[in-house]
């Protein structure tokens, strides 16, 4: 659990009226988001539909040229959109992380991934050399990668998508923060370490009562993780609602189609029900 | 591996051990079979070898032992002007997942679509022109985008350009390496739509290599899954998804995310990775 104070009632994360827009056009239109402590949303929507600034406007990184407006953008109880750098430095990573697509771009390739987890530890959370050290190596143990010590070693390009992806969500939790916004996560890698690391944060969300921000162009993938969902197309919001209702009667006719795609080639149709290992060996 | 259907298939892998250095093979062993007009899924983790036998049905790579035919020529003994006719041929073609990295940005897609055709030889203007009008009609683009540039095209029109600058060659094999992998959902579904049906009509065989088993199954009649640079399993989709055999085709199943939360599936998953992680054959 986290251990900072929480204001009561209203949500962690609170989104109203939120517009982004370049010089030349508008690309977020009056989004309207709330995520609340320990609660996992999910945002589905192609690539352009706004899904990605949407968080970044959370994270305060919203690239320059672009404008943020909003009638509120809010963390606990906290106005996001007049805060000072010198301020977001105490909310984004401690607060509210984020991990996105392309993990070996968010990593320094001339250094250990166990240095770069220890020297968060000692900046932000002030541990001394030694602590970090081990602390850094309990993270990725806690993330499910096996020999721990041995990944600490490694420099990125000595791991694999999943691994490195494993290691960006431990820096992520590092400070044990309220809000992880997870950006397409999974996107980049294989079916089955897919599946490993949506569950790796699934376990995190139960352990820690972490709240969940799920971005992804893929709807099923959003259902595995997330208890609502909203759809954004052309930078507005076209449905939203609890996922299982979603999912069972669609409004928006670009839900419809998300969903008929998944009917035509998703893998429900076909699969039965897969003998467990267990069951198979011992036959 | 199937051994029912008699005669010379359209292509074949037989017992061939493949790869840079024969100590350092990326496929071992592997047996494969292509018949005329058959639409065959390959499927497994990235580095399991997929690109690797795609490249040798294009006689790209070093054949160690075994024995590699395409349309009953043999691949190992082709050298020099031989291995350049074969690849002028066109017999097999080759569709690459990034369509805006396999086109010239600087070329009208006709062009690039007709860029086969104009290396066998000259073509009369008129002949040359309804050739690449006919072909855009048959992968559902209107021939008015001829003229276009990659860029002015989304990424659906963009794969489907990929697709009718290798069908305008008559191909007897297509091969398509993560065709809709960067393609968002819609257009994904229009590739798909497209893939199943030209495969219905059976004038060329296709193989269709992803990670992606849903995407593979909506398309293909078989699938052969590749592990470790091992074929450990083939069969009719249909049964390999509703009884796989292998610890690794069974994880890909469960791993593939299906519309219901993924809570049930965890434990089993967790099983069977850890089978997977012992070479465990569990059959």
């Amino acid at each position: 659990m986290s251990a900072h104070a929480s204001a009561a009632g209203g949500p962690l994360l609170e989104i109203r009226g939120l517009h982004i827009s370049s010089p030349s056009a508008p690309l977020v239109r009056g989004i309207d988001l709330a995520v609340h402590r320990g609660e996992s949303v999910g945002i589905v929507g192609e690539s352009g539909s706004g899904k990605s600034l949407t968080c970044r406007s959370a994270l305060g990184i919203v690239p320059d040229p672009l404008r943020v407006s909003a009638d509120r953008l809010a963390f606990d109880g906290q106005d996001l959109l007049t805060l000072s750098e010198r301020r977001w430095r105490s909310v984004r990573g401690s607060r509210i992380s984020a991990v996105f697509q392309d993990p070996a771009s968010y990593l320094n390739p001339s250094l250990t991934v166990g240095r770069q987890l220890a020297e968060v530890l000692r900046i932000k959370l002030g541990r001394r050399r030694g602590a970090a050290r081990r602390e850094a190596v309990a993270l990725l143990d806690g993330l499910g990668l096996r020999d721990p010590a041995r990944v600490a070693t490694r420099y990125p390009h000595e791991l694999s998508g999943g691994m490195l992806q494993r290691v960006l969500i431990a820096l992520a939790i590092a400070e044990e923060p309220d809000l992880l916004i997870a950006d397409e996560p999974t996107t980049a890698l294989d079916a089955t370490v897919q599946a490993e690391v949506l569950d790796v944060i699934a376990d995190l969300r139960r352990e820690r009562g972490l709240a969940l921000l799920f971005v992804s162009h893929d709807l099923a993938v959003v259902a595995q993780v997330c208890e609502r969902v909203l759809v954004m197309r052309h930078g507005v919001v076209v449905e939203e609602g609890r996922t299982a209702d979603v999912l069972a009667a669609p409004r928006h006719p670009y839900t419809r189609a998300l969903l008929d795609a998944h009917d035509e080639y998703g893998l429900d149709r076909l699969r039965a029900h897969v003998p467990s290992a267990r069951e198979v060996v011992h036959v | 591996m199937s051994e029912t259907s008699l005669g010379e298939p359209l292509a074949l892998l037989q017992d061939a051990t493949i790869g840079y250095h024969r100590r350092a093979a990326v496929l071992h062993d592997v047996t494969l079979r292509i018949e005329q007009g058959e639409s065959v899924g390959l499927i497994g983790e990235t580095g399991s070898g997929k690109t690797t036998i795609a490249r040798t049905l294009l006689g790209l790579t070093t054949v160690h032992s075994g024995r590699v035919t395409v349309g009953g020529r043999d691949l190992a003994r082709l050298r020099g002007r031989a291995l350049r006719t074969f690849r002028r041929d066109g017999v097999v073609q080759y569709v690459f997942q990034d369509p805006l990295r396999s086109l010239d940005p600087d070329i009208p897609v006709g062009d690039s679509v007709a860029e086969g055709l104009d290396v066998r030889g000259r073509l009369d203007r008129t002949v040359r022109s309804s050739r690449i009008a006919e072909t855009l009609h048959a992968v559902g683009l209107d021939p008015e985008l001829a003229s276009r540039l990659p860029g002015a095209l989304s990424g659906g029109q963009r794969q489907r350009i990929a697709i009718a600058r290798a069908l305008i060659l008559e191909p007897r094999l297509l091969i398509l390496d993560e065709p809709v992998s960067a393609l968002d959902a819609a257009n994904r579904v229009h590739v798909l739509d497209l893939l199943r049906a030209s495969a219905a009509g059976r004038s060329f065989a296709q193989l269709f290599i992803s990670h992606d088993l849903g995407s593979v199954a909506g398309v293909t009649d078989r699938v052969v899954v590749v592990y470790r640079g091992r074929i450990v399993e083939d069969g009719p989709t249909a049964q390999v998804i509703a009884a796989p055999q292998h610890p690794y085709t069974r994880l890909l199943i469960e791993s593939a995310p299906t519309l219901e939360s993924a809570g049930a599936d965890r434990e089993r998953r967790a099983e069977l990775r850890a089978l997977v992680a012992q070479g465990g054959t569990g059959a």
